[in-house]
């Protein structure tokens, strides 16, 4: 695959604050990443240097192999398309004018714009001042906006922020068929636990610097977490079946027919393989840990480390 | 390309915000009234009208045109960064010295069209109701032409300061002491210099360099002593060369006026941080 997008020993400071701290990263054809972390964990830092808003105090920045803060910065900005966080727009124009406006200055046709629009269900507000659009109808046709050009790249800087479920579900609908489509995705993002399954790989940023990078799965391995287990079984059997299970496992809450463990990840299939040799198991629900107990463990172990 | 796109919203913008109309009818709306009042302090002495309505239009239009400018300016850069506008104009495969000259540029049309229609209409008036002098029509455009430089220098201006600071009160505060300098305290400072020099150092040369130093005073200049006609009624008539400045240098000063700011502002962009 190859590399769209690139940060290398990545390095910024704001006067004293240092804002993003060496970090390598790299964004690969169609793949959908998101770029998780707490507010001020640098993930903006990180797409203004992308899109060559800001220089890198150290380190390099490469977009399609080019400079976007350099001589050949325009051209490289011209494969993007970004969403900024909480976008705005001049609220005068409609947002069939808008959509011409930027598409005038990627040099697109505009024949391209009413698609666009009705893409993202604007369709009916095209002719409409955006200053009587709702929050999640300006999303949208922030939305729209990144589409002009089919660019190589999407970056979208935390697009779910500040709307309602109804809303953020039609956004992340939206991603999925980007996906779909092929593009390659940036989302920055600290609704973690939505955004999880939906993208192939996650970079955790905290504090400035990249806590974690990989696919969910991989992560989960790495931060060697615990799987949840809840058990009914045959009143009073408890104690039993928590003798058998050994060491393993640990019993986070217990009631006359119910139980509640952790266990590693790593122990999970032989765990499983025990209780259901047990006549006195009636159920096993099993959870697995989302995004957002991954990203608290990861968080934890960064803090205790340093 | 670009930058005239930029330019193309600007006036977009301000034609659905009504800034347009509104600038256009208050120039039309002043000038007419000095035209049809025009003739009531000289009576009919057979001058030419256009040539005094020339001194009395320019005379306002050193208030006016720089007040209007700075208002259509200083929100330019600042504004859109406040508004969040800024950072995916910035996304765009723009370079920053299109978004500052593209605005520059489209808010100087909104001033242009304002000024040729409002004073236009007014010049209008009067041919209809005077017989014109070729000479008065030559010093009524160039009028018309100083004025839409005069507003482009103080546009300059404005988009500087909007490209200095980061609020947009900070911008409005600065733009105001930009007009309340150059309109009001320079020429005030510059009489009392003279006054108190009684002569010793600042001498004619001296005194020309330092009206260069005021697009407003470079305007007044040129425009009082646009021909002998008008200078009779500025009160700038007199044996050889009044001023010692000739227009040609006057523009060119309006000219380094319009320049040495965009570029000064251009360069501000550049180091502002997104």
């Amino acid at each position: 695959m190859t590399a769209i997008a690139q940060w290398s020993s990545v390095t910024r400071h704001f006067g004293k604050v240092t804002a993003v701290q060496d970090v390598s990263l790299t964004l690969k054809a169609g793949e959908a990443t998101a770029l998780v972390g707490h507010n001020g964990a640098g993930k903006t830092t990180l797409i203004k240097l992308l899109l060559g808003l800001i220089r890198p105090s150290a380190g390099s920045v490469s977009v399609l192999g080019a400079d976007p803060a350099g001589r050949n910065g325009a051209g490289a900005r011209r494969a993007l398309g970004f969403l900024p966080e909480n976008v705005a727009f001049h609220g005068a124009m409609t947002g069939q004018e808008l959509m011409a406006f930027y598409a005038r200055l990627k040099g697109e046709p505009l024949s391209r714009n009413r698609e666009l629009l009705a893409l993202v269900g604007l369709a009916d507000a095209a002719d409409r001042r955006v200053s009587t659009y709702s929050k999640g109808m300006r999303q949208r046709l922030g939305l729209a906006q990144t589409l002009i050009g089919a660019p190589r790249l999407l970056l979208l800087d935390e697009p779910t922020s500040g709307l309602d479920p109804a809303s953020r579900g039609e956004v992340y609908s939206m991603i999925d068929r980007f996906r779909a489509d092929g593009a390659t995705i940036l989302v920055s993002t600290h609704a973690l636990a939505e955004i999880g399954e939906r993208v192939d790989r996650v970079a955790v940023m905290h504090g400035g610097g990249l806590l974690a990078d990989g696919s969910l799965a991989d992560l989960r391995r790495g931060a060697d977490l615990e799987v949840r287990l809840t058990l009914r079984v045959t009143p009073c059997t408890t104690g039993t079946v928590l003798d058998r299970l050994g060491t393993a496992v640990r019993c986070v809450a217990r009631a006359e027919s119910r139980l509640e463990l952790t266990l590693p990840a790593g122990a999970k299939m032989d765990v499983l393989g025990k209780l259901a040799t047990m006549r006195e198991v009636e159920d096993v629900e099993m959870s697995t840990p989302g995004l957002e107990e991954l990203y608290r463990t990861l968080v934890a172990d960064k803090e205790t480390a340093t | 390309m670009i930058a005239l796109n930029i330019a193309a919203q600007e006036i977009r913008v301000g034609l659905r915000n009504r800034w347009v109309i509104a600038t256009t009818l208050l120039l039309a709306a002043l000038a007419l009234s000095l035209v049809l009042l025009g003739s009531a302090p000289t009576g009919t002495v057979g001058a030419d009208p256009l040539a005094i309505v020339v001194v009395s239009l320019a005379s306002l239009t050193i208030f006016l045109i720089p007040l209007i400018a700075l208002l259509l300016s200083f929100d330019g850069i600042v504004g859109e960064h406040e508004r969040g506008t800024l950072i995916l104009l910035l996304s765009y495969p723009v370079s920053r010295w299109q978004v500052v000259v593209g605005k520059v540029l489209g808010q100087t049309a909104i001033l242009a069209v304002a000024t040729l229609v409002g004073y236009g209409a007014a010049g209008a008036a009067l041919a209809a109701q005077a017989e014109i002098g070729a000479n008065a029509w030559a010093a009524y455009t160039g009028m018309l032409a100083t004025s839409v430089m005069l507003g482009a220098a103080f546009i300059a201006l404005g988009c500087l300061a909007s490209t200095l600071v980061r609020e947009r009160a900070t911008a409005a505060g600065l733009a105001v002491g930009v007009w309340l300098f150059f309109v009001l305290i320079y020429d005030s400072a510059l009489l009392g210099l003279l006054v108190a020099d009684q002569g010793r150092t600042v001498g004619e040369t001296g005194l020309n360099l330092l009206l260069l130093f005021n697009p407003a005073d470079a305007y007044r200049l040129f425009n009082m002593t646009a021909t002998e006609s008008v200078s009779v009624y500025s009160g700038m008539a007199g044996p050889g060369d009044p001023s010692g400045l000739g227009p040609a240098t006057l523009l060119a000063a309006l000219v380094a006026w319009i320049l040495l700011p965009l570029t000064l502002a251009v360069a501000a962009f550049q180091r502002r941080p997104i």
